[in-house]
């Protein structure tokens, strides 16, 4: 690592071998690692989601019927513990920070690597070893706590929670480290002339996200590792009969899970943030009140857990102070929707598939957030409390907020990573079959669960059939959606078209190196002598 | 591109490709350090918070077992933490002059300093074992229910006494573990007033580790 590689070299071919992967300190490399196994988590997840859909599409549990698709309700239940702890923990935490930031935020700043490189290769490997616990579980007969862990079933009940709770620990360190490093890094690897006011907007979406994955990641940590030693010695503090309060683990373990929704939104709106001044040719409208906005959202983020637990025992007062703060959210959230429209307006907009991505990200990620003011309102709230309204607000904001955008990221980044160009038809159809898909597929639920129908069940009631017929058939449109982006991307590593080094005429440094970089990203140090946007009259 | 020492000492130091310099790369480590030693604090403060919480709600019960603790054992474990974070402090402060041999005796120091904090440690632990008021179930052992027939929630301090004490006593145990490392990387002679990166660290560290007891201290032994 101490020497520049050859000339001609990229990170993918220098230096050469297996094993020069398996130790690599290279923050590109480990970036490649964390979005294959990102991605290897989502099949899985996606699996387990395709099949509660199914068993939804015509719920039989009668064994040996014709549709069955669970043997009990039990493994239903399994299959939705399977599908929560997944997508978040291995796939949505690190999809944009981990796997994305970790090739790009570098680049970006003009750095050789992130500050701590050997961590970053740690927190890798504490990635790997906590999924690899988590499905080891799957084999040693499931999980069905679900993803939150709430005692005091997973203390006296739930099988193998103990591994379970384990591997969700040492992933949150994993997690912590990536933070730990990556705010290092913007501190202190930034390029001669990248000021502040000059970072790409990515830089401080990950920023922000850094800094709520250190805060808030220890008190989930421990909490889960109270509970485990509750399962092993019996510690007692979540359990009343020894004087313990479970209402206490519900709220240690938001304390964590609700900044951690932000955790997974805040990537996503800075990909969005440098994908539409791109595509539009034009500055980002307010850079700065984009900035602010980013972190009015994470401090917010820390003060309105209690929103989750409107229904749990809390005094009303509690109650109302929660659900005024959870508004808050809506106004920097809304200064950021509001400058990306008016980033838009008069700009020359260009139709490639990142844009079409951030297109249905502002579409339905804008859904996702106001149906999010509806549930803060607590009156409301205790209505709609866990019914399938709550569980399509937040697949509107993960998968459509979040999982567009990583699309919209993976393909504005490809090129750089890979030095190769997909089929824009294809990556276009595709877009437009998860969008079609994803609508379908969510919308009936608002219906659905505003009628009544509660989450978390293998069986319904009749009225609702139509709404989980269409649901289940807008999953198959996903799938299919994703299946179709898995080949034209496979493809297009193989035998995609070369791409030179700025394929979207981008102003961000990470285009100024070579496609794919080399080991050590730039071949001469780069200096900052403009900002992120500076589209002005084309000035590229 | 393998780099040439830039230390702010100006004796020669190798630092890592991606630094400009040394000192670049002590800052950044320090950095790294502050903010790692942020998530310390939070992931302690859930017990902390339990612990007011639980107090408040079960005050009795709490004074009644903190009686139990032996407040001078408590006083001379602090007492220890606090010289073993001035004998760092002074490894720290020698290696700046470039004095091996005072790093070397006062990390010695340091070490017979969290040594004497766990012998302490394991002596009230084994008094507490011995009269029953060990809360978990495990070994064999079993909580005493007579020893607080008339305060049953004991128990939970007894719980939170062993948890918050027990995670600190752990984070003794890996700082003396990183002080041998230390010792053996400073009888090599690897340190000196133009790189000392990993004794500055790992003195923020234990330094906040003699912080969390200090604040332990008063609130199990004392305030009950």
């Amino acid at each position: 690592m101490e020497h520049s590689s050859p000339a001609g070299t990229t990170y993918l071919n220098y230096p050469k071998g297996l094993w020069s992967w398996v130790v690599t300190l290279d923050h590109k490399r480990i970036g490649i690692m964390y979005l294959f196994s990102v991605l290897f988590f989502f099949f899985v997840g996606g699996v387990a989601a395709i099949l509660m859909r199914m068993e939804l599409f015509k719920p039989e549990l009668v064994y040996g019927s014709p549709g069955q698709i669970f043997k009990d309700a039990g493994a239903y239940n399994r299959a939705l513990t399977y599908h929560g702890v997944i997508m978040v923990f291995l796939v949505i935490i690190p999809m944009i920070p981990a796997a994305i930031g970790n090739f790009v935020l570098p680049l970006q700043l003009g750095a050789k690597d992130v500050a701590f490189p050997r961590m970053n290769l740690a927190s890798y490997y504490l990635y790997l070893t906590g999924a690899v616990l988590a499905v080891l579980t799957m084999f040693l007969g499931g999980v069905d706590t679900g993803w939150t862990f709430y005692t005091p079933y997973s203390v006296d009940r739930a099988t193998n929670a103990t591994l379970m709770l384990t591997a969700a620990f040492i992933i949150g360190f994993s997690s912590i480290f990536t933070g730990l490093n990556f705010i290092a890094t913007i501190h202190k690897l930034r390029a001669p002339g990248q000021s502040w006011d000059r970072l790409p907007l990515f830089v401080w979406s990950i920023y922000a996200t850094s800094i709520i994955q250190v805060l808030a990641t220890p008190v989930l940590g421990l909490t889960l590792g109270l509970v485990a030693f509750e399962r092993i010695v019996g510690v007692g503090i979540f359990n009343p009969a020894m004087g313990g309060d479970p209402i206490l683990f519900q709220h240690f373990f938001w304390f964590y899970s609700h900044p951690a929704v932000y955790i997974m939104i805040l990537p996503a709106m800075g990909v969005i943030n440098d994908v539409i001044p791109v595509f539009s040719r034009k500055p980002i409208f307010g850079y700065k009140a984009m900035a602010a906005a980013i972190f009015g959202i994470a401090l917010v983020s820390f003060v309105v857990w209690g929103h989750h637990m409107f229904v749990s025992g809390q005094t009303s007062l509690a109650g109302f102070i929660f659900s005024l703060i959870t508004m808050f959210v809506a106004i920097p959230t809304g200064v950021k929707v509001f400058s990306w429209v008016a980033t838009l307006y008069k700009g020359s907009i260009h139709f490639d598939a990142p844009m079409l991505y951030a297109f249905g990200f502002l579409f339905v990620f804008v859904i996702g957030g106001l149906t999010g003011v509806v549930l803060a309102t607590m009156a409301l709230d205790i209505h709609l409390h866990d019914t399938y309204y709550v569980v399509a607000h937040f697949h509107y904001v993960m998968v459509g907020g979040t999982l567009f955008a990583f699309m919209a990221g993976l393909h504005y980044w490809f090129p750089k990573m890979f030095g190769k160009l997909y089929n824009e038809a294809a990556a276009k159809l595709s877009c437009f079959l998860i969008f079609i898909g994803f609508n379908l597929t969510f919308m009936p639920q608002f219906i659905a669960g505003q009628l009544g129908m509660p989450r978390r069940y293998f069986n319904y009631k009749p009225e609702f059939t139509i709404y989980n017929e269409i649901s289940t058939i807008g999953s198959f449109c996903v799938g299919l959606g994703f299946f179709m982006a898995l080949c034209y991307l496979v493809y297009a590593l193989f035998y995609g078209k070369k791409a030179n080094s700025n394929p979207w005429r981008s102003l961000t440094l990470e285009w100024e190196a070579a496609s794919p970089p080399p080991l050590e990203n730039f071949r001469t140090d780069p200096v900052v002598t403009h900002g992120p946007y500076d589209y002005v009259g084309e000035k590229v | 591109m393998s780099s040439k020492p830039t230390g702010t000492s100006g004796v020669e130091h190798h630092h890592a490709h991606h630094f400009r310099s040394a000192g670049h790369e002590f800052d950044t480590a320090k950095l790294g350090m502050w903010v790692f030693m942020v998530q310390e604090i939070l992931f302690f403060s859930a017990l902390f918070v339990a612990f007011f919480i639980f107090r408040q709600k079960y005050y009795v019960d709490f004074h009644e077992a903190s009686l139990e603790l032996d407040w001078i054992m408590g006083a001379v474990n602090t007492v220890i933490l606090i010289v073993s974070s001035f004998t760092v402090a002074r490894a720290i402060s020698s290696a700046q002059k470039g004095n091996t041999e005072g790093i070397l005796e006062n990390l010695i120091y340091t070490l017979l300093c969290s040594g004497g904090f766990l012998v302490v440690k394991s002596i009230e632990y084994s008094s507490k074992v011995h009269h029953g008021l060990f809360p978990f179930e495990i070994f064999g052992l079993k909580w005493n229910v007579e020893a607080f027939a008339e305060h049953p929630q004991a128990r939970l301090f007894f719980i939170l006494y062993f948890l918050m004490t027990g995670l600190h006593a752990l984070h003794v145990v890996v700082g003396a573990g990183l002080f041998v490392w230390l010792y053996r990387r400073a009888k090599r002679g690897e340190f000196g007033p133009a790189y000392y990166t990993p004794l500055e660290m790992t003195g923020l560290y234990w330094h906040f580790v003699d912080l969390v007891w200090i604040y332990l201290f008063p609130l199990l032994y004392l305030v009950g």
